[in-house]
């Protein structure tokens, strides 16, 4: 597994807790003092809380964020707009033209959060559902026999791989 | 024209289209067969139908606190929708509802 910056625990930490912060301040966009310390409270009591949970510790911390990962939802947003239109267009269509397939993907990464991005990816995407993930295949439902192969070329696969480099 | 009657033409036509994809899924969730090909055309009204219509509400409220929100709001949709999915396909899965109407694609379909 290669080492980044999110791999102490501390810069995790740290990560969570502004997270937090910034959330709570636009999502209430008052600034009294007494929000703001009541804000402080939650953020510190939830970290407090998942810290417990070992959240940190262990190797499923997710808040990953890079130019890398907002390239990607570009990206997906793209495959996600174009499937939408051919998952339209069959339902559309008078004889409803499915042809169904099940198929598995060896997921390239051999995190579990690459894992869950893949498998999240496929479902995201109108036309193709992951049914189940186990130690790296993913089972996926097809709609199309189109939609598995376009699976099977192996593009999303590698772009979620790519993701934790850099 | 001025920019707000554009902007609210914009805004017009993503709303639309949201709530026509939403419509679509919701058709879609009706002709399908089984559980699992409804589940692809309610996906469409679960991913692109909302994000057409809350990119359509950000551009009626500018660059304001209710923007922010309404982006986190798209985010937290579209990352929890795929788990619900997930957790419904799995869960009937194993109570060994099988997809019937989708079979394995064969060596030769493979590319």
């Amino acid at each position: 597994m290669k080492p980044d910056r999110f791999h102490s625990p501390h810069a995790r930490m740290a990560t969570l807790f502004v997270t937090l912060v910034i959330a709570w301040l636009l999502w209430s966009g008052i600034f009294m003092p007494l929000l703001l310390a009541l804000g402080l409270f939650s953020c510190v009591v939830t970290f407090l809380l998942v810290r417990r949970m070992g959240f940190f510790d262990n190797d499923f911390f997710a808040l990953r964020f890079s130019r890398k990962l907002f390239m990607y939802w570009i990206w997906l947003s793209r495959e996600v707009f174009y499937s939408s239109l051919q998952v339209a267009r069959v339902v559309l269509d008078p004889a409803l033209p499915i042809d169904p397939r099940t198929i598995e993907i060896k997921s390239d990464s051999g995190h579990l959060v690459d894992q869950v991005i893949l498998a999240n990816s496929i479902t995201l995407t109108p036309g193709t559902l992951a049914l189940d993930l186990h130690q790296g295949i993913i089972k996926v439902h097809s709609l199309t026999e189109a939609g598995a192969q376009d699976l099977l070329s192996g593009e999303m696969n590698r772009r979620v791989d790519a993701l934790r480099e850099g | 024209m001025s920019l707000a009657l554009i902007l609210d033409i914009v805004s017009w036509l993503l709303l639309s289209a949201g709530g026509v994809f939403v419509f679509i899924g919701g058709l879609g969730a009706l002709r399908m067969p089984d559980l699992y090909t409804r589940m692809h055309a309610a996906s469409v009204t679960d991913t692109i139908g909302p994000a057409l219509i809350i990119v359509g509400i950000i551009l009626q409220s500018g660059f304001t606190l209710a923007s922010v929100k309404l982006v986190a709001i798209l985010l937290f949709l579209l990352l929890t929708g795929p788990t619900a999915s997930n957790a419904l396909a799995s869960a009937s899965l194993l109570a060994g509802y099988r997809p019937e109407y989708a079979r394995a694609l064969t060596e030769e379909e493979r590319q």
